[in-house]
């Protein structure tokens, strides 16, 4: 597998601008001669099929929601990071790179993470000049908030809705391109598979929805832009929708598939009711700033009303092991700490998964208003979903799955290993490495899309030149028949079990033994017990109805069926990494007072999977990273 | 607890529908509302019977792709609520709910709870946006916006495009959705430029999609989970008229 990642020559500084300088560009008279595919319409993909339209392409634009405007960046809250230092605290573009790369535990490659800080600034501009409300000062100007691992405020963000707010920037550009006729909008339309002539990306395979019928789209690039894959683990803070198939397909044709293993855990979610439980929700960080978190010392007290354990009796376990981060100790290690107090049986509320956040502190020293005035929203969220006043009884939180840094792997140019297909934002691997920052995501998923895709595609496509192949061509026919075989079987499958009781044992397999922490003996189990689950899915699954109309049942299925398959390969990308990392915490490599152990002399590089056949396992390949601008160093929160 | 369910079936676009009745029990009052469908959709794969289908992904109330009519309510009886936030606490064992689709001459079913809201889109798309060529915006701080009329603007784009008001409405107008994204951007100094064309191309995309005329009962805002403001369709009317009488005279 060729892994050249093209990194530009000369100084970081530089190197987006040379390589900007040294790539092709596609004449604009010509642009129209070449057709892309976007698939997705989330941050990345709402804003690359804009931009790419604008530019003169002709670009066809696929999602599986009733419109683009559902994608799950919608959910987003915090914000968005930028360099733009308007608060002359002292923040640049080096700093963004740098607090990026650390805290991203040094897994990320330095020249992609540099390009993102600089073109952040350009976000900002672009995204204030479409509309989009970020909150202001007094005098106009924009303002800014802190978030975890900086020591900066530049966080941009639209009260709690900032993800909305730029989505629906990213929307109303392509609604404009939509109505200028230069993006064709597919909504309900799920793309299955990707053609793949003389190895370049000629196309895709897609599922209408609502008719049923299997459609070939063929252009001169294919761009995923697809989102993460977090509901492998069934419940997550993704949307129920969002699924691993677009990426997992490209896999099966030739993409390299990168750190599957690297995967985010938020440490401050609405725990699991209980059996009904579909998804998990995500409550702001900013809690922790005003909450103490803490478990009773003894595991007989857990089922007591929290109001009835003498301080004495409590342990802010925060506060004793990380005296100076106290509360406010990263998601990695918060997220682990509440996971040992549970297994240790101290865990609170239904199934013991759950560590108290309390305000009670907090509301005697500022008084109920200023809790309110902060966190009135969040708090009316928790009564809504639990039933319980925060202000009179402590929440109850639990770690849970939020963001996945792993994805397709590509090069500088955004291109997966099969040339003509780019993956953007979430589904790429490239910029986040081990563990993501606060308010990143965002600001990745429009740097890709707005400022970097539209130079690099120029590249390929003025080398390649214009020419899409017939949908009517025997290389299209014969994926085409592929995917019609595989709705076909899954439709014809009139076995016993629901395919969300199978997302669910695969979610509970990969939470126990891939969650918050792994080791050799669970994966090893967790590899058995997914083969078992997807034989015995491959015999009693049940679809119900037929495949010519809305069957939400049968959509379902295929996304578990690839699901099962990727588990397996997050498994063992997991059993290979033979360190800790970030998000990724193997308990044989830790300190000891069980802090992560990075293994720099043998894990400095991404991993990449090569999908061979289904009897064999993928063979895993490296991509070496390189620090020569941030000096390889121990995270420490003591 | 226990529940009776009356359930909306249609094949599709040109099924007649009808209701079906469900008992179900054992429903947690912990689970959501769709986690309660979810239950019941177990319920019929078991049985041999075909699922409910209905429209959702994000369950936090933010993608406003759920849609639900519930006992004659969209999003239910409460406030500031979309279905997948709502709660089954809200229920009392032994109730009997009524769950239909968002109904709308413009919001044809797909099948069973399943609506098509891209008359929403053709609104959108006909001038929800300023037209910013990527790349080429000004400093983001060149521009200072009065924080007051951030915030307007803000509470009129916190629109997540459900479709609830146009569902609540009599005449199935869809004044409130398109008054909230014309607010929004015609609030702000860079949406000015653009102002009158944007305003007669939404409300003549609006009329195009079959929604009907608003008569200000305000149904709309009662039902909207996002609690946009009736203000929004004042200021609206008011800019049309203004646009149309400088189109007369331009």
């Amino acid at each position: 597998m060729n892994l050249d990642s093209k990194i530009p020559e000369g100084p970081i500084a530089d190197k987006w601008d040379n390589h900007r300088f040294s790539s092709k560009l596609v004449n604009p008279a010509n642009k129209r001669k070449y057709k892309i595919i976007v698939v997705g319409s989330g941050l990345a993909g709402g804003s690359a099929a804009a931009t790419l339209g604008e530019l003169g392409y002709n670009v066809d634009c696929f999602c599986y929601q009733d419109s683009p405007r559902r994608a799950h960046s919608i959910a987003a809250q915090g914000g968005i990071n930028a360099a733009k230092n308007y608060q002359n605290d002292g923040d640049s573009v080096h700093r963004l790179f740098y607090d990026t790369v650390k805290g991203g535990d040094f897994r990320s490659r330095e020249a992609n993470v540099y390009r993102l800080a600089q073109v952040s600034t350009n976000i900002i501009d672009q995204c204030v000049a479409q509309g989009v409300p970020f909150a202001r000062e007094y005098g106009g100007l924009l303002a800014n908030r802190s978030f975890g691992g900086a020591q900066v405020s530049r966080t941009f963000y639209a009260r709690g809705q900032t993800g909305q707010q730029l989505l629906l920037g990213a929307y109303s550009a392509l609604s404009r391109q939509i109505s200028s006729g230069q993006v064709k909008m597919h909504t309900r339309e799920e793309m299955l598979d990707i053609v793949v002539v003389d190895g370049h990306a000629k196309g895709i395979i897609s599922r209408n929805l609502t008719t049923g019928e299997t459609n070939a789209w063929t252009a001169d690039a294919v761009l995923l832009c697809t989102g993460g894959y977090g509901n492998v683990y069934y419940l997550s803070t993704n949307a129920i929708g969002c699924n691993v198939t677009a990426t997992f397909r490209a896999y099966r044709r030739g993409a390299g598939f990168a750190n599957p293993c690297f995967t985010q855990i938020h440490p401050t979610c609405i725990p699991v009711a209980g059996d009904h439980q579909s998804k998990l929700t995500l409550m702001s960080e900013s809690l922790r700033n005003d909450g103490r978190v803490w478990v009773p010392k003894k595991a007989e007290d857990a089922s007591k009303h929290p109001n009835d354990i003498p301080e004495s009796d409590r342990d802010y376990y925060l506060e004793r092991k990380y005296p100076s981060f106290g509360n406010l100790a990263p998601r990695d290690i918060s997220s682990r700490s509440a996971k040992e107090a549970c297994d240790e049986g101290r865990g609170v509320g239904p199934g013991g998964r759950g560590v108290y956040l309390d305000f009670s502190d907090s509301i005697t020293r500022l008084g109920e208003s200023a809790i309110r005035e902060r966190y009135g929203n969040l708090f009316q969220m928790y009564e809504r979903i639990t039933g319980e006043n925060a202000y009179q009884r402590p929440m109850r939180i639990y770690p849970a799955i939020h963001y996945t840094m792993g994805g397709l792997w590509v090069d500088y140019n955004l291109m997966t290993t099969i040339p003509g297909c780019f993956a953007l934002g979430e589904a790429n691997f490239s910029d986040h490495g081990a563990n993501r920052l606060g308010a990143s995501a965002l600001m990745q998923g429009l740097s890709d899309g707005y400022f970097v895709i539209p130079y690099t595609i120029g590249d390929y496509l003025a080398k390649a030149g214009a020419g899409a192949i017939s949908p009517d061509s025997a290389e299209v026919k014969e994926v085409m028949e592929s995917v019609r075989e595989r709705v076909d079987q899954l439709i014809s499958s009139k076995g016993k079990r629901s395919s969300r009781s199978y997302h669910k044992e695969l979610g509970q397999i990969m939470w126990e033994y891939a969650g918050m922490a792994r080791n050799e003996k669970g994966l090893n189990k967790a590899i058995g017990q997914i083969q078992d689950l997807r034989d015995d899915f491959n015999k009693n699954l049940l679809v119900p109805g037929s495949g010519d109309n809305l069957n939400a049942e049968l959509e379902r299925a295929g996304r578990v069926r690839d699901f099962l398959d990727f588990g397996e390969l997050l498994c063992r990308d997991a059993l290979e990494r033979n360190e800790s990392c970030g998000g990724h915490f193997r308990e044989e490599h830790q300190t000891e007072d069980g802090e992560a152990l990075r293994d720099d002399e043998n894990f400095a590089h991404a991993a990449v999977w090569e999908y061979d056949s289904d009897d064999k396992i993928p063979s895993r390949h490296q991509e070496k990273l390189t620090y020569d601008n941030v000096k390889l160093a121990v995270r420490s929160y003591k | 607890m226990k529940l009776f369910l009356k359930v909306w079936r249609q094949s599709d676009r040109n099924d007649e529908g009808r209701f079906e009745t469900h008992t179900l029990d054992e429903v947690s009052e912990d689970s959501s509302f769709l986690e309660m469908m979810d239950q019941l959709n177990e319920q019929l794969l078991e049985e041999g019977t075909e699922p409910v289908v209905f429209d959702h992904d994000c369950r936090e109330g933010i993608c406003g792709m759920c849609s639900l009519t519930i006992n004659g309510h969209p999003h239910g009886t409460e406030n500031s609520t979309t279905t997948c936030q709502l709660h089954m606490r809200k229920f009392e064992d032994g109730d009997t709910i009524t769950i239909e689709p968002f109904r709308a001459r413009a919001f044809p079913v797909v099948k069973d709870l399943v609506v098509d809201r891209s008359a929403f889109d053709s609104i959108t798309q006909a001038g929800g946006f300023i037209t910013v060529r990527t790349g080429s915006a000004p400093d983001g701080n060149a521009l200072p916006v009065p924080k007051n009329d951030s915030d307007r603007a803000m509470d009129a784009a916190a629109c997540i495009g459900c479709g609830a008001c146009v569902a609540s409405c009599k005449n199935a107008s869809a004044m409130l959705f398109t008054s909230a994204k014309a607010g929004h951007l015609n609030m702000l100094p860079q949406g000015q430029a653009e102002k009158d064309k944007r305003v007669l191309a939404m409300v003549s995309a609006m009329d195009e999609a079959g929604f009907g005329n608003c008569r200000n009962f305000g149904e709309c805002s009662a039902a909207c989970p996002k609690d946009i403001s009736l203000d929004y369709i004042a200021k609206l009317n008011r800019d049309h008229i203004k646009a149309k009488i400088k189109s007369v005279f331009a």
